[in-house]
């Protein structure tokens, strides 16, 4: 049987675009798509730093001083909103799904090239909109939670944009998760069993139900919030009937979700990265497996737990604690695994690596704040709060941005065929892993001790530690200048890397770097091993395959 | 192979006796100002101290890792190819269960102990004797469970002020004054948005909801001042919205009263 995974399109490719002019075009190639998700994300990551720079500013005292009270809550709801729709969904799943996804199944591309360039090409416009909604009359101000009855009484224009901005955008990624589902079930070269596919597949694939299952949910929602809005419906809308919980209730179906949609990928990135650097087999691929759907599935009936100070009856409270806090077994089961598999390494020491370990740490803490805060007395007090705060950017900054960032590192020179500078990148590490920590520690004991999230002005006892705060944030943001430096200097004048420079394993390293329109020059490999590492009969074989 | 493991169990007790000490001497807790609040310690304290260990013994392990398994200069080839191991992995599924069990199991009595499970009577108890509905919140026990002891108020959040309706006294004040030691019930609700009532020495907060009349209840224990806070986004004066709660003794709590009073009945 030969392989005819192509396209359904007889020949597009060839007429499109060369060079960098393709990265600005309806493009259908995986690999194009890939990057062009990467740099619109990495673009608006820009944007929302930006905001979050001027959210510390306003923090660094006590007063609100910096900018006018309604303009910091639409720059905090921007904030929000952008890293999450913009930046960290968008480049998890789309940016290394599409470059990744193809290569581990053995295809020459996603199963619905059209619909990829479609979930593509809906990011950038309807992040501009979402921008240049500020412009207009104010952007939204309600959180990226949007809570009526708050999001119906606040200037309407911004909050529409808002919705219409985010209904977009989940359509995107709903599009997203049915191509990498089809992609992994039905586009597997031949041969090639489930159970052989790299973690990143089966990461992707759990992802791309939750995203299947519950972003629906979440469109529906701002959909009848829409209406509230501008039809004076009263689906939420307290003055005529409607039910703010309930609301909370849909919300959060999608969005807690929604954090899984954040770090499973990551999850599955750094099982990617480990086993190349360190030379061992991922530890207990069936375990991991077998977590991943596990933390699909009670990923979907945690949600409640973000309401415990809302109107919910114990005994729901009662279940969603116990719900929430068994999802620390099957992730710390990832966790132990990950140090089983660099013990007894030959562990190299660059910036992916570091970046990775930087990762487990960053969420192994946000990961014990986060049972904590499953546990309805505590999550009683510190709900709402710093501590929220500071939990959530140890799970989504420490843990999924840093995989990102440790996944640029590793895949350069697979998209680029040059080396990144690795002095660079450690300087890089080690201001990003400084600056996050000294931004988001402190905030856990602001939280406890009483500073309420999302406020412009606070208590001035608790100004000191918002500096240190604020300074740790001046670190982060002075990060990314080694790693923009990085990517220009290495894209123009990178030392040649090869074909393979880490000796990997996982298919994609089986080809070029960087690699051939429909990817391979002949069949694709047959890699029934991804992680063979120490046994000198799959390195051979995979070196004839080649 | 005496020598590693010697090792191994001297860093084991380095990290718990640490963890312990941490745990038992640096408090990052606000004062202790209701019967709610030491519980409420109690359950930060262990999982403060089980957190501790598991995040120490985590770091160490990958710092160690990343040192002891260093790739040497000019060193090649791989690892050992180890896959994975089912012993091992049956452990790390078991005894995090069972952590995570117990742990739920103690913060189910530490809520219960706070008053969480005694609202569902209290809420049941309203439907059927009052046609409205009170939604959820803390009905937590007091020192002196005499229910005529208790005081009432109704809180009203508002677009970004709270007021205290005083009904027995018919009075409206903008500060929350309670005579320490007693069981303090509220009705809470909202004129617009939602709000949330969140005193931090107290380690309560509820939210304060539109159309739906929430309820809290608290006995403090410690005269002074402390602030109410509002802990959901509400506008943008959000940040500003605060008021004080303010505990004494119930002689000072009557002259308060005597003085504000319409109808002349105190308590």
């Amino acid at each position: 049987m030969t392989i005819s995974i192509d396209s359904q399109d007889s020949n597009p490719k060839s007429l499109q675009p060369k060079g960098w002019l393709r990265y600005f075009s309806f493009s259908l190639d995986h690999k194009v798509i890939g990057i062009q998700y990467l740099v619109c994300g990495f673009l608006f990551y820009l944007i929302g730093g930006t905001l979050a720079s001027a959210i510390r500013i306003e923090l660094a005292s006590p007063m609100s001083d910096f900018m006018p009270r309604d303009v910091y809550n639409q720059v905090l709801t921007l904030h929000g909103t952008i890293m999450i729709f913009l930046w960290i969904v968008p480049v998890v799943n789309g940016a290394f799904g599409n470059y990744l996804i193809p290569f581990y199944v053995g295809a020459r591309d996603m199963a619905f090239p059209r619909l990829n360039a479609v979930a593509f090409w809906l990011i950038p416009p309807s992040g501009l909109m979402l921008v240049a909604s500020y412009f207009i009359e104010g952007a939204a101000q309600a959180g990226w939670t949007a809570y009526p009855p708050l999001s119906i009484t606040t200037p309407q224009s911004g909050q529409i944009i808002w919705i219409m901005s985010v209904l977009l955008l989940g359509g995107s990624s709903i599009f997203g998760g049915i191509n990498f589902i089809a992609t992994i079930i039905k586009l597997r070269r031949p041969g090639l069993k489930l159970m052989q596919l790299p973690m990143y597949c089966w990461a992707m694939l759990g992802t791309s139900l939750l995203v299947v299952l519950s972003t629906p949910v979440l469109a529906g929602t701002l959909i009848l919030l829409s209406f509230d809005i501008v039809a004076n419906t009263g689906f939420f809308n307290p003055v005529l009937g409607g039910n703010v919980v309930v609301y909370q209730h849909l919300f959060w179906f999608y969005s807690h979700p929604a954090v899984y949609i954040m770090v499973l990928p990551a999850f599955g990135l750094v099982s990617e990265i480990l086993p190349v650097h360190s030379r061992k087999p991922l530890f207990g691929y069936t375990t991991m497996v077998f977590s991943i759907m596990g933390i699909v599935v009670l990923g979907l009936v945690v949600w409640a737990h973000h309401m415990f100070t809302s109107g919910t009856p114990p005994w729901m409270r009662l279940f969603f604690t116990i719900a929430t806090a068994f999802i620390a077994v099957p992730t710390g089961i990832k966790f132990f695994n990950w140090v089983a598999t660099l013990w007894g390494g030959k562990i190299s020491i660059n910036s992916a690596m570091l970046f990775s370990c930087g990762f487990i740490i960053n969420f192994v803490f946000g990961g014990i704040t986060g049972v904590a805060l499953a546990q309805v007395p505590f999550d009683i007090h510190v709900h709402d709060t710093y501590f929220v705060v500071a939990h959530f950017h140890y799970i989504v900054y420490g843990g999924t941005v840093f995989i990102i960032f440790s996944s640029i590192y590793h895949w350069f020179p697979k998209v680029t065929g040059k080396l990144m500078n690795e002095k660079l990148g450690i300087v890089h590490f080690a201001i990003t892993f400084i600056g996050f920590n000294l931004c988001f520690a402190p905030q856990h004991w602001l939280g406890l001790n009483g500073m309420p999230r999302r406020v412009a002005e606070y208590d001035p006892q608790f100004q000191f530690v918002n500096q240190i705060s604020s300074l740790g944030a001046l670190l982060m943001a002075i990060s990314t200048v080694p790693f923009l430096v990085n990517i220009f200097l290495s894209i123009k004048n990178g030392k040649d890397s090869g074909d393979n420079p880490w000796n990997a394993l996982t298919p994609e390293w089986l080809t070029s770097s960087p690699p051939p329109v429909e990817n391979w020059e002949g069949e694709a490999p047959l890699v029934e091993e991804p992680y063979g590492y120490g046994n000198p009969i799959y390195q051979e074989n995979q070196q004839k395959k080649r | 192979m005496l020598n590693k493991n010697f090792y191994l169990i001297l860093i084991i007790s380095a990290v718990f006796g640490i963890s312990f000490w941490i745990g038992f001497n640096v408090n990052l807790l606000p004062a202790e100002a209701s019967i709610n609040a030491p519980i409420y310690d109690e359950l930060f304290k262990i999982l403060f101290i089980i957190g501790l260990i598991i995040f120490i013994g985590m770091t160490i392990a990958v710092i160690y890792s990343l040192f002891k398994f260093r790739k040497k200069k000019d060193q090649l080839g791989d690892g050992i190819a180890l896959e994975g191991n089912l012993s091992l992995e049956i452990v790390w599924t078991i005894i995090p269960s069972i952590i995570v069990l117990i742990i739920g199991l103690y913060s189910y009595n530490i809520y219960d102990r706070m008053g969480g499970m005694k609202e569902l009577n209290h809420s049941h108890e309203m439907i059927t004797s009052n046609t409205e509905k009170i939604w959820a919140g803390i009905s937590q026990a007091s020192n002196n469970e005499v229910a005529s002891n208790n005081l009432s108020v109704e809180v009203s959040a508002m677009q970004f002020a709270f007021l205290f309706n005083y009904p027995k006294g018919e009075f409206i004040s903008g500060e929350l004054h309670v005579p320490v030691d007693h069981k303090v019930s509220m009705k809470m609700e909202s004129k617009d948005v939602i709000h949330a009532f969140w005193v931090p020495e107290f380690r309560i907060k509820q939210d304060i909801i539109p159309g739906q009349p929430t309820i809290l209840n608290f006995t403090p224990t410690k005269v002074g001042k402390y602030p109410i806070i509002c802990a959901e986004l509400c506008g943008p004066y959000h940040g500003g919205m605060r008021a004080s709660i303010i505990v004494e003794e119930e002689s000072d709590y009557k002259d308060w009263f005597n003085k504000n009073t319409k109808t002349g009945v105190s308590l």
